[in-house]
């Protein structure tokens, strides 16, 4: 026996470290016909490393103190050997985190992934998406510019449109009468550290979730219902480690290459991933012209903006944003198709979504611009677009024309 | 289902149809080339002489223009009037509350103001001065209107005087004409305008010149590292039908 045998057998004997790599990448098995689409769950994972690392080292230099903030983070950018790398790869990664969690999302959609048994995985997956929107807001306050500001001003402002509480409320969560230094320090604190905690929690727990029931795939059959009647292996899986370590790694590169071009060439992805306001230091005493939260946040402002004034409030617009992100937690029992992935589905289905999805970019990008009333109409048919793929996904996935699924994976 | 593509067609071309005619005042391209180490030398002596009296720059350490190719000596003798060190940063002596006093707003800091306004913007807000007598500067500008500052480098511009013109209901500034030419021609000034506008983009972001050189060698090593790692992928997955 080897000395790192020894080692391994002396570490098994008292954590289970074999079996949890076995469990978790040896042996884990997963379908074998996963594509492009199911490269964003491991970036989604890399970027949240990505994250955390760059955010530890920003924090050895940042000020949470409306004073020094914004000086502080030129002082990176200036002085701090490598800041600006550090800092860049911060404020890109923000905005690919969206961009690979979206189209993570988007494959649950077409694939079926939040189907029978993998709801729970779905349920966690919208909650890590919570988590990860409180975490981009807070952020956000944090280089302390005219957008930081005034971008949190609106966003803590809805919740003054809560009756009855709401001024309270508003009160209670900026620790001031408006966005203060004492914001500034709660939203550090909730930044740095409660919201990253909630999000690593999360994470773990949906792959726990994802590995007790193992990945659905582009077919969206079952590949444990084909096992090798002695092994007892999926005939259509494949062992996580190495096949899909290799082949996620390819899809890194890739995905670092773009992150890279970004970074490197465009780190303000003309105002989308920067927002040139956002270059001035926060004035509490000048409104910005146009506020316009970022790319990320912009369909559900655009769904809050749809929404006219009630009884003089802002509430019914309030609800419609907040129902917009809670109806997710319902779409595993909305859905009452026979099938689960595209694939098979019927025509009407596939319009459903495709409309669904120019709506959820139409909004974003009506959110991005000045209120007119034109863009309000417009927004207001995405809205109800946008809800009645949720609402009557019961009725219009139980009438669809379904195809036959196949019994294996096709590749 | 044509007609549900010409639906969604048209949605999705509804607001850039709509918003396409969002007026603003036209921007002059600024010429901007970093790589231009004199015309960066030249802008930083403007800025310098011209700026750095109202405006700070307090980001920005005096020792950085090392970068613009310039010996510690050089920045010393030429650059450094309101500092004694040169690892201090661009400060000013007036207070916030005098500038506001003097001007109505504090004249901002201008470390990072390319990054906010953008470089066409400065080119043309800094030749878009005009006299207007009715301001109590005596000046106005046809990108900023009734902007607080005054044309600072007007010794070497003159004075320009607009030419209005009729918009519909409106009197709208067409263009703008010398009536008392400065130190310089107007083709000089516009040089002048365009290093200092450099310049300001180079100090928006001192490191952007290294960023970018990093940035091909991080996407050269990265498709050396594709080719690599999609070899290995192929290899692990030739049994894998």
């Amino acid at each position: 026996m080897s000395a790192l045998q020894k080692v391994m057998g002396w570490v098994d004997d008292r954590f289970p470290l074999t079996a949890t790599y076995k469990a978790h990448l040896s042996e884990y098995y997963a379908p074998k016909n996963f594509n492009f689409w199911y490269f964003f769950g491991s970036l989604a994972l890399l970027v949240l490393v990505l994250q955390i690392v760059t955010g530890i080292f920003l924090t050895m230099n940042y000020k949470p103190d409306a004073e020094l903030a914004f000086a502080s983070v030129e002082y990176i950018m200036r002085d701090v050997d490598w800041g600006w790398l550090i800092r860049y790869m911060h404020s890109t990664g923000a905005s690919m985190f969206f961009v690979v969690v979206y189209l993570h999302m988007f494959r649950g959609l077409m694939y079926g992934s939040y189907r029978k048994p993998r709801e729970l995985i779905w349920i966690f997956g919208v909650l890590i998406y919570l988590a990860l929107m409180a975490e981009a807001f807070l952020g956000y306050l944090l280089p302390w510019g005219q957008m930081s500001f005034w971008g949190a001003q609106v966003i803590v402002n809805l919740f003054s449109a809560v009756p009855f509480i709401g001024e309270d409320l508003s009160i209670w969560i900026r620790g001031d009468y408006v966005i203060s230094d004492a914001t500034l320090n709660r939203f550090f604190a909730f930044h740095v550290i409660a919201l990253p905690l909630v999000l690593l929690g999360l994470v773990v727990v949906h792959l726990v979730a994802l590995h007790e029931v193992g990945s659905n795939n582009p077919d969206g059959v079952e590949i444990k219902k084909h096992k090798d009647p002695v092994t007892h292996i999926p005939l259509d899986g494949i062992p996580f480690h190495p096949y899909y370590t290799v082949k996620d790694i390819v899809g890194v590169i890739v995905f670092l290459m773009v992150f890279s071009a970004i970074l490197f060439f465009g780190p303000e992805m003309g105002g989308y991933f920067l927002e040139a306001a956002n270059f001035v230091p926060a004035d509490p005493l000048k409104t910005p012209e146009h506020i316009a939260p970022l790319w990320y946040f912009t369909p559900f402002y655009a769904i809050l903006r749809a929404v006219p004034p009630m009884f003089g409030s802002q509430f019914p617009g309030v609800v419609a944003m907040g129902a917009s992100i809670i109806v997710m937690f319902f779409l595993p029992w909305l859905d009452r198709s026979k099938v689960k992935s595209i694939r098979y589905r019927g025509p009407i289905y596939k319009t459903m979504l495709a409309l669904f999805i120019v709506s959820f970019v139409g909004l974003g990008y009506l959110g991005l611009l000045p209120s007119t009333p034109v863009a309000t109409l417009i927004a207001q048919i995405f809205s109800v677009i946008y809800f009645l793929f949720f609402l009557l996904m019961p009725w219009y996935t139980s009438i669809d024309k379904t195809k036959p699924e196949p019994e294996r994976v096709t590749g | 289902m044509k007609r549900l593509k010409t639906i969604l067609f048209l949605l999705a071309a509804a607001p850039v149809l709509a918003f396409a005619s969002g007026a603003s005042v036209h921007l002059d391209k600024a010429p901007v080339n970093l790589a231009d180490q004199d015309s960066l030398q030249r802008g930083a002596r403007v800025f310098v002489n011209y700026c750095l009296n109202c405006h700070s720059a307090a980001s920005m350490r005096y020792s950085r223009m090392q970068d613009l190719g310039l010996t510690e000596d050089q920045i010393k003798e030429n650059l450094l009037f309101a500092a004694e060190k040169l690892g201090e940063t661009m400060k000013v002596g007036m207070t916030k509350a005098d500038g506001k006093l003097w001007f109505g707003a504090t004249p901002p800091d201008l470390s990072v103001i390319a990054r906010s306004r953008g470089a066409d913007w400065l080119y043309t807000y800094l030749r878009g001065f005009y006299r207007d007598d009715s301001r109590a500067t005596g000046w106005n500008n046809t990108v900023f209107d009734k902007v607080g500052m005054p044309h600072v480098m007007w010794t070497l511009q003159g004075e320009m005087v607009p030419v209005h013109k009729k918009d519909g209901e409106h009197e709208v500034i067409e263009r703008l004409e010398l009536v008392k030419p400065g130190s310089v021609t107007l083709a000089e000034y516009d040089a002048i305008v365009g290093d200092l506008v450099n310049y300001l983009v180079w100090m928006g972001e001192p490191a952007q010149l290294q960023r970018k050189q990093l940035g091909i060698i991080v996407l050269a090593f990265l498709a050396f590292f594709f080719v690599v790692a999609y070899y290995l992928k192929k290899e692990f997955w030739k049994d894998i039908h």
